[in-house]
């Protein structure tokens, strides 16, 4: 098999890590060789963060680099623009429509751009979801990041059920039902 | 079956330690080091510690070594550096049991004051240095130090980078050995660095060096892989991977001790491919000496010296290959102080009277950018307090009167202690602010001295700052919660204008700390609001302005520590309870 490139992009603080958890489980969980690349420190504390997942027979690599994406997931409209130019030119983008401002914007120094979702779309395979709406509507913003991973799920060659038992043995266990509920409704189920 | 687990980087080397018997850990918490330690404590098995510093830990690890144990201490690369005193003579006495110093350099610079090799360390101290390329590898290049340093009398560099420290990857679980103590045995021609000794000594470093060398060349972890020999890379850690990535078919020797170098393996390499690069991130070691032995290959010429390399470098530069997609024009995202900082707060009155910080090591570094724009001056652990006290010697008292050193509670017990000392002896008349939100925040909340707790969770009496400023003879110690704008302001004022040395000390804990200091969000009362943005300064990123002009609070960001309702002079933003 060749090998798949999963990006997860976001702002420091949205919960990226644990989302590469559930991804590096998965994989592991389906047999295949996987690395996953993280940034942890200062980029944490409200940064642009970014989270590469590689899986497949043999991977030699742990980062994703530009026109190499499978699946880019991303928990902010900003970050999706960021880095949309690391995708594949078939590769899917799944977005999750909230939008927090960078401290340029709020300053003043630069202007949170426009239409972001609607150019991607020209250019890309879109999806999008208002995550944090439907977490809060479900009782826990922090769980909106599952739901766009469930989003991205659909894209990806695991099986619901196997999504369910990684996401089981990978969060906090008082946050599994809760979580489990969020992956479902992003994998529209 | 044996058991496969993925692993961080970080999490490998200390599945290592604890797979190689060792029984005493020491670090100081240090971004991308910090989850060794995090790891081997989880294994009983293991004394693990939190030291106040990297000097200090090295010393606990040299002193477990001596006494017969294998020891090992952990820290970032700037850490060798405070480090470097004992490591560099540790070199000279050799060990008792195993010891290992793994050391985690940061190409790229996503969590550092400055891009330092530390092989460049290594070679000045004359310490042999393994650098493994994935988690595997991390795993098993611990245990291999452990074996080197024991069989060649010597402390083991372990050389991570952030790529491989934060990356993770499949690991093979093994069981732990369980090693013998060695024998204690007074011998001062070996464990007493004085003059006539260390003589003696220096002599055995030269020759263990050069038994290294020459034996490294059939170290397991140094391997030749022959495929098509017209092109040929002498390559180590994660930039291998990025050669196997483009190149799957050209010859690469493998490092895995990147120093000493096996020469002779190397010469063998360089004489059977017909173009020869060397690909190494950071400073060129490994070629500065594969040239000066009259070896002809290709470098630093094209490869930078700065940075973090990639596989679409190598395809840039070897293959003239650009196919890389162009970046949108977005605007920049950089780190910022976190939504209910109590940084933030002590900074509003920085610079609302308009005062210069001499910065320091932390999460608070960010004071630095607008719209804080406070801290002046970054250097390195400790150094605010230094650094201001040098600038009043070269300028005087009056210059200093608008000047603060500003340093965090963990970066204080770092060695921010030795400077106030020096500020005592010396008498400076600096004030000195400790922003104390009672953890090691930047590196992700570890335990020190003044907190209380240990690395293990053992509850322990906290070193009192405010009696440790008092001890030294500080008569103007004034502790303020660091949300009291008034008193915060009021004792700026008054400790700055003083004739003394001063401390303040700034009490709220980090806002990410387990335990939620503040029930409540904020929420705007539109009614209320005239538009003025006086709410919006601190730069707090929970608040934005509407398109109207008025003010919006995300719920979900904020922290409820009330800042922006203190700045709002007409009395605009309320709380409401948190939703979820």
């Amino acid at each position: 098999m060749i090998t798949k490139s999963i990006m997860i992009v976001g702002v420091g603080g949205q919960g990226t890590l644990l989302t590469s958890r559930i991804l590096g489980g998965i994989t592991q969980e389906a047999g295949y060789d996987v690395k996953l690349s993280e940034v942890h420190g200062m980029a944490q504390r409200g940064g642009s963060v970014v989270t590469f997942v590689r899986y497949g027979e043999k991977v030699a690599e742990p980062i994703v680099e530009e026109g190499q994406a499978d699946v880019l997931i991303a928990f902010e409209r900003l970050e999706a623009l960021r880095y949309a130019h690391f995708l594949k030119k078939d590769g899917v983008l799944i977005i999750n429509d909230w939008r927090i401002d960078p401290i340029t914007v709020v300053t003043g120094v630069a202007e949170y751009p426009e239409n972001v979702i609607e150019d991607l779309g020209k250019k890309h395979k879109v999806y999008t979801i208002n995550a944090m709406e439907e977490a809060i509507r479900i009782g826990n913003a922090k769980a909106f990041n599952v739901i766009v991973l469930g989003m991205a799920a659909k894209h990806m060659d695991f099986s619901k059920e196997d999504w369910l038992k990684v996401i089981e043995k990978t969060v906090p266990s008082k946050t599994v039902e809760i979580n489990k509920k969020a992956f479902l409704l992003g994998y529209g189920d | 079956m044996a058991e496969k687990k993925i692993m961080l980087g970080n999490e490998a080397i200390a599945r290592g330690v604890y797979e190689a018997g060792v029984k005493v850990s020491a670090a100081y918490p240090g971004t991308p080091s910090t989850e060794i330690s995090e790891n081997i404590v989880k294994y009983d098995e293991i004394y693990a510690e939190w030291s106040p510093n990297e000097k200090v830990a090295m010393e606990v690890a040299i002193g477990a070594s001596i006494s017969g144990v294998r020891a090992m201490a952990s820290m970032k690369h700037v850490g060798v550096n405070v480090a470097s005193d004992p490591l560099y003579t540790a070199s000279y006495t050799g060990v008792g049991g195993g010891l290992v110093l793994v050391a985690a350099d940061d190409p790229g610079l996503y969590s550092s004051q400055n891009e330092q090799d530390t092989r460049c360390v290594a070679r000045a101290a004359q310490v042999p240095v393994l650098e493994p390329s994935d988690s595997q590898e991390a795993k098993d290049f611990v245990k291999f130090a452990f074996e080197m340093s024991e069989k060649y009398d010597t402390p083991v560099i372990v050389r991570t980078t952030t790529r491989l420290s934060h990356s993770q990857g499949t690991v093979i679980l093994e069981e732990r050995e369980e090693v013998p103590d060695k024998k204690y045995e007074r011998d001062i021609s070996k464990f007493v660095m004085m003059p006539a000794m260390a003589k003696g000594r220096h002599v055995y470093v030269e020759k263990r060096m050069e038994a290294m060398a020459a034996d490294g060349s059939s170290f397991p972890v140094n391997r030749a892989e022959y495929k098509d020999t017209s092109i040929g890379f002498i390559t180590s850690g994660i930039p291998y991977q990025y050669v196997k990535e483009v190149f799957p078919d050209a010859s690469v020797l493998k490092l895995g001790m990147v120093h000493p170098l096996p020469k002779k393996m190397i010469e063998e390499f360089a004489s059977k491919v017909d173009k020869l690069y060397i690909f190494e991130e950071l400073e060129p070691v490994i070629e500065e000496q594969v040239k000066s032995w009259g070896i002809s290959a290709i470098g630093k010429e094209i490869f930078t010296r700065q940075g973090e390399y990639s596989a679409n470098m190598l395809r840039r530069v070897i293959l003239s290959e650009n196919q890389e997609a162009q970046p949108a024009e977005v605007p920049a995202r950089p780190p910022i102080l976190c939504p209910g900082c109590p940084h933030r707060s002590v900074f509003t009155v920085l610079k609302k009277l308009k005062i210069h910080a001499a910065g320091d090591i932390g999460c608070y570094t960010l004071g630095a950018v607008a719209p804080l724009s406070v801290i002046d001056t970054t250097i390195c652990m400790g150094a605010s307090i230094s650094s201001l006290h040098g600038m009043e010697k070269a300028k005087g008292k009056e210059y200093i009167k608008d000047w603060v050193a500003v340093i965090g509670d963990s970066t204080f017990m770092h060695t921010g202690v030795n400077s106030l000392m020096n500020m005592v002896y010396n008498q400076g008349s600096g004030t000195v602010i400790i922003v104390d939100n009672s953890t090691t925040g930047m590196t992700g909340h570890q335990d020190h001295a003044a907190t209380g707790k240990t690395l293990k969770g053992e509850i322990v009496p906290a070193i009192s700052i405010y009696h440790f400023c008092k001890a030294i003879g500080i008569e103007h110690v004034v502790e303020v919660n660091a949300f009291d704008l008034p008193m915060l302001e009021k004792t700026i004022k008054e400790e700055t204008a003083r004739d003394a040395v001063s401390v303040i000390i700034t009490k709220s804990p980090c806002v990410l700390l387990k335990g939620n200091v503040f029930p409540d969000v904020c929420a705007p009362i539109p009614e209320k609001c005239k538009k003025c943005g006086a709410c919006l300064k601190p730069g707090c990123p929970a608040l934005t302005r509407k398109e109207d002009g008025s003010i919006a609070i995300d719920a979900t960001m904020c922290n409820g520590c009330g800042l922006c309702m203190q700045l709002c002079p007409f009395d605009a933003i309320g709380k409401e309870p948190k939703s979820c």
